[in-house]
């Protein structure tokens, strides 16, 4: 029926590739975490192919390969709940808080936390806090705010790594890491959620590697604390950051939705983010970075 | 990313917190200063005008903007930008327009520094494209909000988004 030749020409500088894609949803964390991967394995089954052909293809996501790896990134997932969760009673945040646990003397991974909240309150000039005052106005140290972020720029990283010729989406309940090793393929489409009428996006964003973050109310009730007066803040509807980390989109739309309407100073001043404000009244407003002085 | 390590390390002092500040921060190898990485890079450009085709003297390839017009009114073309000096280094951009839309930025110099500096300069800040859509008329692939819960997820669009690919 049709002809081969007659087809339009593909651009030559990317012709997109449709390749295999599969999805993996796991609850951690109190929220939905998605795994996306695109790529000629996506969908190989796990001992489908020989033993001996497993051996020939490893490195490259065969043979199942792929959702070992999809495995393995979950399972980090579930033990960064264990370590941070300020749920769990026996997690080591909550032994830190008893004084049961010397900082010092807890996993590495709340070390390098404890070090990121650090450089995090530094780069917000404080807007970003994880000495968190508690239920009893006593503060402490809740990196709750940042571990989310750390962890899913860190597992994104982690599966691509793992996963050569092959590009990998990772999505915590909106908060969005990619990462594109093809460079056939078409890019991501992210699309920012109408945080007044969710059924509907306000803009998309086209990113092969790097992190999407939103931080609003609308989904959890107001849950962001003004860390000078330990308040909820609501003088936003929602702040999006895109960058080419999630870690530092997520602390810096975190930051700029306590910030309130003032936030856009902060954002135009950050290099290479982009960021998409969404005001009470319902306008919004796109700010890319101030260009170099 | 030096300069916040600096930063860091002269208020590590009061800081309970920070107990065992060397792992990713050792990695800047002391070095206290700003390093110019390129030798042969001499003059950085004053500002970052954005005239097409303008390279400074010592860029890589100066005048090597070729410019091909694909109608009256587009533009198309590689272009390389002037030397910005930042406070990392001199900076850099070649980008190449078809139809006069930008497809492609790369950093022709970027500063020297550690891998993660090398990583967020060979980034490109994207596009975002602003209009008011039915999310379940469109091509996305993750939806960004404020976080969704475990509860909420099940009647959640980017659900059926998830679903479309298990």
């Amino acid at each position: 029926m049709t002809d081969p030749a007659a087809l339009p020409e593909l651009a030559p500088d990317r012709p997109p590739v449709d390749q295999p894609r599969r999805s993996w949803v796991e609850q951690v964390m109190g929220m939905p975490v998605s795994l996306h991967v695109r790529g000629p394995h996506a969908r190989e089954q796990t001992d489908q192919a020989e033993p001996a052909d497993r051996a020939e293809r490893a490195g490259d996501g065969a043979g199942g390969e792929v959702e070992q790896a999809v495995r393995r990134v979950i399972a980090d997932l579930h033990r960064t709940d264990e370590i941070f969760s300020t749920y769990k009673d026996g997690s080591q945040i909550n032994r830190i808080r008893r004084g049961e646990l010397a900082l010092a003397a807890s996993d590495p991974w709340v070390l390098e936390v404890a070090e990121l909240c650090e450089l995090a309150r530094e780069r917000t000039d404080g807007w970003f806090d994880a000495r968190l005052p508690g239920s009893d106005g006593v503060r402490f140290f809740n990196p709750t705010g940042l571990v989310k972020g750390w962890a899913i720029a860190r597992g994104c990283e982690r599966l691509s790594a793992e996963l050569p010729g092959h590009d990998v989406l990772v999505n915590a309940g909106g908060d969005i890491a990619v990462r594109c090793r093809r460079t056939d393929t078409p890019d991501w489409q992210l699309g920012i959620e109408n945080p007044a009428e969710r059924s509907q996006v306000l803009a998309t964003v086209p990113l092969r590697t790097g992190g999407m973050a939103t931080s609003g109310t609308a989904a959890r009730g107001a849950h962001i604390l003004d860390p000078a007066t330990g308040l909820p803040v609501t003088g936003l509807l929602s702040v999006t950051v895109i960058g080419p980390d999630l870690l530092w989109a997520d602390v810096h739309a975190t930051a700029a939705f306590a910030m309130g309407p003032d936030c856009v100073d902060h954002l135009a001043a950050l290099a290479d983010h982009l960021s998409f404000v969404v005001f009470l009244d319902g306008s919004t407003r796109t700010i890319t970075p101030r260009t170099p002085s | 990313m030096r300069r916040i390590a600096i930063a860091v390390m002269s208020t590590i002092s009061g800081l309970v917190l920070l107990f065992s500040y060397h792992t990713s921060l050792g990695s800047g190898g002391g070095s206290s200063t700003t390093t110019l990485p390129d030798p042969n890079q001499s003059t950085p450009a004053d500002t970052a005008a954005a005239d097409s085709g303008a390279a400074s003297p010592g860029a890589t390839d100066p005048g090597a903007a070729t410019q091909q017009s694909a109608g009256a009114n587009t533009v198309s073309g590689t272009f390389t930008g002037d030397v910005v000096d930042t406070q990392w280094g001199p900076c850099q951009v070649r980008i190449v327009v078809k139809n006069s839309k930008i497809v492609k930025a790369t950093a022709v110099q970027f500063p020297n520094g550690n891998h993660h500096d090398d990583e967020i300069n060979s980034w490109a800040v994207p596009q975002l494209q602003q209009a008011t859509v039915a999310v379940n008329g469109a091509g996305f692939d993750a939806l960004s909000g404020a976080t969704v819960t475990s509860e909420g997820y099940r009647g959640s669009l980017q659900s059926a988004l998830d679903k479309a690919h298990l």
